[in-house]
């Protein structure tokens, strides 16, 4: 129907993606010339040898990994809001973000705890990504198991708010009653971080978030279906429970895994769907789905520029830059439009 | 039931019109009995195989109202589309051929949410008619409409059921106007039910104690209903 409009957009959203990833990678603590940036990834010649080292090891896969996880939480938002018709639905109401959170704090702050007794391995980059994505297939697991047993999906999302209060209520606990160091060092986690990836990481998340882009594309038919309601998609042949567990696998993957990898990113989730419905006024998910995930890498693309305080020594925590500059986008959006489109 | 016949189900609130309806169309499991169409067990079809058979127009509200009407009734052939859903030259015939029945080809491109409660009927009532099901089911499809509505739906739904030859059941409050449009009357009483054409069944006075004498009266000659 509207075809051409929309491949034109989706060039056009295709140009301004490798735009920010270049203006992306261009800005850091070390200034390098925007024409030695270019030639870096092309692999030309460089004024300083050093430029080239930053700009592969440290700056591309910062980009990348900001595409990845915009991305993918976008498209894991989407998979939510669609599954419980709820434009306030995003990746994180299932408990995902709080699992990861339980898994990271009880392996940053139970670790001094209990260093009495154990000598607990080290925390770093790798062992905290296997204990928040453990706590968030953790938090996962049990929610899906209780949504095989609840026939009506508001229940299912309201025990995912519950599974979330809980696991914040240790969080708490275990807060309470460490020392203010690994606090600190939690409270840095929970900042977000697009920066501490190495290519080998990059790797694993590029895999993780790449299953489940493949099995949202199977889900397809199914979500577009969902929009009539549960029972109506029932009459028209979706196979209910199997396509649930699917749209909720997915967005495992895609939220524990980048929430793993990268801390809880709030925001785009939420937001990233909502713009794309009023930017390109439809619903049908053969759209959204690539739509949502070129939007989120750009946005993410360039919440991280704007965190990198262009040219300082300083990195803004990336959380609480998509908040910052989402929140009031999608006030905007709203204002203009008088209503939420879903 | 026969082909190309529309039945109406009658009875007061709560004694289970709906429930027996949505039961029929799979919406909630079945309480006890069986369920067959075509000598098969409703539970022994497939979803996709029984999408085939049967589409339903439910009381709910669709969630999401960002649709436009052409993209609900599009949705309608997802049981015979690919697995991503594309829409094949018979899938876009099917949709013209329900959009000209029903009427609503100026409404297509409009958003649900700009639709009254009539028109988004309408376009409920197309969705299931692309479907392309032997049997339709609609639960109350009349409620919140005025007279001329009413009449409308039902004789819209007279004529499909005449024409395109499929059994069409639905739920309603609106004896009166099910009494002078319908080829069959299931009516829903607190221990025994009837089935018959509206002719046989006022002849047989099953209307008479349908509700409470002191409240209502039914009135054979006219058809209608009556305080006392």
């Amino acid at each position: 129907m509207h075809q051409k409009k929309y491949t034109l957009a989706f060039i056009l959203l295709l140009v301004l993606l490798v735009i920010c990833f270049c203006i992306s990678i261009s800005f850091g603590s070390v200034t390098i010339p925007f024409t030695d940036t270019i030639s870096a990834i092309f692999g030309g010649e460089l004024q300083k040898e050093s430029w080239g080292y930053i700009i592969r090891n440290y700056r591309i896969p910062k980009a990348i990994t900001a595409i990845l996880t915009g991305g993918g939480l976008a498209l894991s938002g989407l998979l939510m809001q669609t599954l419980f018709r709820n434009p306030l639905a995003g990746p994180f109401v299932l408990g995902i973000s709080s699992g990861a959170s339980l898994g990271a704090a009880i392996l940053i702050m139970g670790a001094s705890m209990l260093s009495g007794i154990f000598t607990f391995g080290v925390v770093n980059n790798v062992t905290l990504a296997i204990a928040s994505s453990t706590g968030s297939f953790l938090v996962l697991l049990s929610v899906m198991v209780v949504a095989a047993k609840v026939k009506d999906t508001m229940a299912l999302l309201i025990i995912g708010l519950m599974f979330g209060s809980i696991t914040a209520a240790i969080v708490s606990v275990l807060s309470y009653f460490t020392d203010a160091e690994q606090l600190q060092q939690y409270i840095y986690w929970s900042f977000g971080s697009l920066g501490n990836l190495s290519w080998s990481q990059l790797g694993l998340l590029a895999i993780i978030i790449g299953t489940g882009i493949f099995i949202s594309i199977f889900t397809i038919k199914s979500l577009n279906a969902f929009l009539l309601g549960e029972n109506y998609a029932r009459s028209l042949g979706v196979h209910i429970k199997k396509q649930r567990f699917l749209i909720i696998l997915a967005t495992g993957l895609l939220a524990g895994g980048i929430t793993a990898f990268a801390g809880p990113i709030a925001f785009i989730g939420l937001a990233v769907p909502h713009l794309t419905r009023q930017v390109f006024n439809t619903t049908n998910h053969k759209i959204l789905i690539p739509a949502v995930l070129l939007y989120g890498a750009i946005l993410m693309l360039l919440c991280d520029t704007i965190a990198q305080l262009p040219s300082s020594a300083y990195v803004l925590p990336i959380n609480a830059i998509t908040s910052i500059i989402g929140a009031p986008v999608v006030i905007w959006l709203l204002i203009r439009k008088k209503k939420m489109v879903f | 039931m026969q082909k190309g016949e529309l039945t109406a189900i009658v009875g007061i609130n709560g004694i289970g019109k709906s429930t027996l309806l949505r039961t029929l169309g799979n919406v909630q499991p079945k309480l006890s009995g069986t369920i067959s169409i075509d000598t098969i067990e409703i539970n022994d079809y497939k979803p996709g195989q029984l999408a085939a058979k049967i589409s339903v127009v439910l009381t709910e509200k669709i969630a999401s109202k960002n649709l436009t009407s052409l993209e609900v009734i599009a949705l309608g052939r997802q049981p015979y589309t690919n697995w991503i859903g594309t829409l094949t030259a018979t899938d876009k015939q099917k949709i013209t051929e329900a959009i000209s029945l029903v009427q609503i080809e100026e409404l297509q491109h409009k958003k649900c949410y700009e639709l009254s409660d009539g028109q988004l009927q309408k376009v409920m009532i197309a969705r299931a008619l692309a479907q392309d099901t032997s049997i339709i089911l609609l639960d109350e499809p009349t409620s919140h409409l005025d007279l001329y509505h009413k009449a409308t739906i039902l004789k819209l739904l007279k004529n499909i059921a005449h024409k395109t030859k499929k059994t069409i059941l639905f739920t309603t409050h609106e004896i009166e106007v099910a009494l002078q449009l319908c080829d069959k009357i299931l009516i829903l009483d607190k221990n025994t039910s009837h089935f018959n054409t509206p002719d046989a069944l006022i002849a047989a006075k099953k209307f008479d104690s349908l509700f409470p004498k002191d409240t209502i009266t039914f009135n054979p000659e006219s058809g209608s209903f009556k305080v006392v």
